[in-house]
């Protein structure tokens, strides 16, 4: 069937006693000059009409273009009870017809836009908040349950799994949680001096620096800067399990994924973020010390004298507290919205976006009532 | 009573439900010691809903499971982590735990249950995969074999704990019909060694053919068991069509079978 020279289509439908002979003709090729089915519904409009029959002899080359035309033609028949006949169809095209026709559409499997009120959104938003509240405190009621276990030495925990971690989160992180922490310490010393001068007081920026990287720049930012990296890790470690059904495998094993996979993860992080967060604070030292020594003409010797001073045992402790703190939260978030992952590609992305917003959430809204509660106390 | 004590695994007028969404209903079955089972329906229809009903991951809306008469679902959660250790589950992709590399992945169940040495451990996980035809890849990751690798290697680590039920879900999917039947013949030979009773969710008709001694036919369109027994009887007795339709690969609608008098 060779059309060197390819006949526009045409689609035509003419009255015949009682029925609707519909020609249809040319090669269906030329998508942007296809003629619509407006011609066999004006002929059904004229009413009395009891079957409709095609005339196909001068069809050349076709493809999905007709084919659709023809369902949309038959649809039409069914709506007006007319009886539709396909015999005088080239065979391949009236098989795709009865092929397309052989199972009726599932209606009820239709999705339906549905538009839920006002209220209901409000109560379903309501219940989901309640829930995932309800969620986050019973897992973190089987933390401190599983840590009690760990100390009676009954829990099912692999101390390599925590050593894996804890060098996946210290050790391998103390590039970024140093650079990031210099630069803080720059830009406190940056704008503490250009203030402070103001006043010539520009010695105190040793004082500015040290109180608040030890107090709370130095475990904020690793904090941060954790939840960013290792808490994301572990969202979407935990949530890929959960899609390959290693979680549901641990549990047919009778092994507790909370003490097997979130337990190690936990304690890595509580023993590695005080650590880091020593680190940071003398890295964001020795940035202020930088900026003070370079560029603000303050001797070393008298800069590193104001810092000594600055500090307060508590401050520093409270620094070091805080980020253990955060070190449970991190692990908590990341852990918490792996486990409750879907069981899609989609959901892992969601689950880890989820383990970082919760987390960073978290951390900062904690550092505030600390600081509320430390400022009471007069520490 | 006696009924309990002969079956060694009975469902009973189970219903399974995602939140007010019912899945299937009044399930009712009684699998024997030493039996292979096979849950089988149309694609979607719940079978591996009631799988994960049966390993303690879903818990009934209605019913339970009684494993050799204690009601599966009422122990305490001590005594339902017991049970679990006697069982082991091959899961549809195998579920091997992907950070760990094949032995680790067996011998972390052993070294959790049992006082063998590490030594001792690595010469049972080399064990169980030789048995699974797996011998030498020890060291591969999850990620570094193929496929039905995976899911012999998945077969060798349910049958780390040498368990009384093993249960699978769809073995056969994604194999090739070698590797399909070459597992099929594996199910009858651990069937025979080890006296384990199995479970088997599929619906490779040449699979349940093969290997089904018991079996349930969940419906979806009716939402609940349709027959329940042995395949190859009810492919030449059972007057229900859906059941024919499945067995015959819908052919029996062609070949109605004249219902037993």
């Amino acid at each position: 069937m060779s059309h060197p020279e390819p006949t526009p289509a045409r689609l035509t439908a003419r009255r015949k006693a009682d029925a609707v002979v519909v020609e249809i003709a040319g090669d269906w090729l030329d998508r942007a000059r296809l003629p619509d089915v407006s011609a066999v519904e004006k002929e059904l409009a004229g009413g009395g009409v009891k079957a409709l029959e095609f005339e196909a002899k001068d069809l050349g080359r076709w493809d999905s273009a007709l084919l659709v035309r023809i369902l949309a033609i038959s649809d039409l028949c069914a709506r007006g009870e007319i009886t539709l006949r396909t015999t005088t169809l080239p065979g391949g095209l009236a098989k795709l017809i009865t092929l397309s026709q052989a199972v009726p559409e599932t209606t009820d499997a239709a999705r339906k836009e549905a538009a839920p009120s006002f209220l209901q959104r409000v109560g379903e938003s309501g219940l989901e908040t309640w829930t995932g509240g309800a969620a986050m405190l019973s897992f973190l009621g089987e933390s401190v349950l599983s840590v009690l276990k760990l100390a009676r030495g009954q829990a099912q925990f692999r101390w390599r799994d925590m050593f894996e971690v804890m060098q996946a989160c210290g050790p391998q992180a103390l590039g970024i949680v140093g650079l990031i922490n210099f630069l803080i310490g720059l830009i406190l010393a940056f704008v503490g001096a250009t203030e402070l001068a103001r006043f010539g007081a520009s010695i105190f920026t040793a004082d500015l620096v040290a109180v608040a990287t030890v107090r709370e720049m130095g475990c904020i930012m690793t904090g941060i800067i954790l939840c960013g990296r290792t808490g994301a890790a572990f969202a979407a470690q935990l949530g890929t399990m959960k899609v390959n059904q290693e979680i549901e495998a641990f549990q047919t094993f009778g092994i507790s994924p909370f003490e097997f996979l979130v337990l190690p993860r936990m304690m890595a992080l509580i023993l590695m973020m005080p650590l880091l967060c020593i680190f940071a604070d003398l890295i964001a030292i020795s940035g202020g010390f930088m900026v003070s020594t370079l560029m603000l003409d303050i001797a070393p010797q008298i800069y590193l004298t104001r810092t000594v001073e600055s500090i307060s045992l508590a401050g520093f402790l409270l620094g070091i507290f805080k980020g253990s703190y955060f070190g449970v939260i991190i692990a908590l978030t990341g852990c918490l919205r792996g486990m409750q992952c879907g069981s899609n590609a989609a959901s892992v992305g969601l689950a880890t976006t989820s383990a970082v917003v919760t987390g960073i959430t978290w951390i900062i809204a904690s550092d505030g009532i600390f600081a509320v509660i430390c400022s009471a106390l007069n520490i | 009573m006696n009924a309990e004590r002969a079956s060694k695994i009975e469902i009973r007028d189970l219903t399974m439900a995602y939140g007010s969404f019912v899945v299937m209903r009044d399930i009712n079955a009684q699998i024997k010691r030493g039996e292979i089972f096979i849950i089988m329906g149309g694609s979607g229809c719940g079978k591996s809903t009631l799988l994960r009903h049966m390993i303690g991951l879903k818990q009934p809306a209605k019913g339970d499971i009684f494993y050799e008469g204690t009601p599966f679902w009422q122990m305490e959660d001590e005594a339902r982590q017991e049970k679990l250790r006697s069982f082991g589950v091959l899961f549809q992709g195998g579920a091997l735990w992907s950070s760990m590399t094949l032995a680790e992945n067996i011998g972390l169940v052993l070294g959790e249950y049992t006082d063998f040495s590490t030594a001792e451990i690595r010469d049972i996980a080399r064990l169980k995969l030789a048995l699974v035809g797996l011998k030498g890849f020890e060291d591969y990751y999850p990620a570094e074999i193929s496929g039905g690798m995976c899911k012999r290697a998945g077969l060798a680590r349910a049958l780390a704990l040498d368990p009384d039920v093993l249960f699978f879900d769809e073995p056969s999917a994604g194999l090739d019909p070698i590797s399909s039947r070459n597992l099929d013949q594996l199910i009858l030979q651990l069937r025979d060694s080890l006296g384990a009773t199995f479970v088997v969710v599929t619906h490779e008709l040449a699979s349940i053919f093969t290997i089904a001694d018991n079996s349930v036919f969940l419906d979806p369109n009716t939402r609940t068991m349709r027959a329940s027994g042995n395949p190859r009887e009810m492919l030449k007795h059972s007057a229900d069509p859906a059941v024919q339709q499945f067995l015959t690969r819908g052919e029996a609608a062609a070949h109605p079978v004249a219902p037993p008098s």
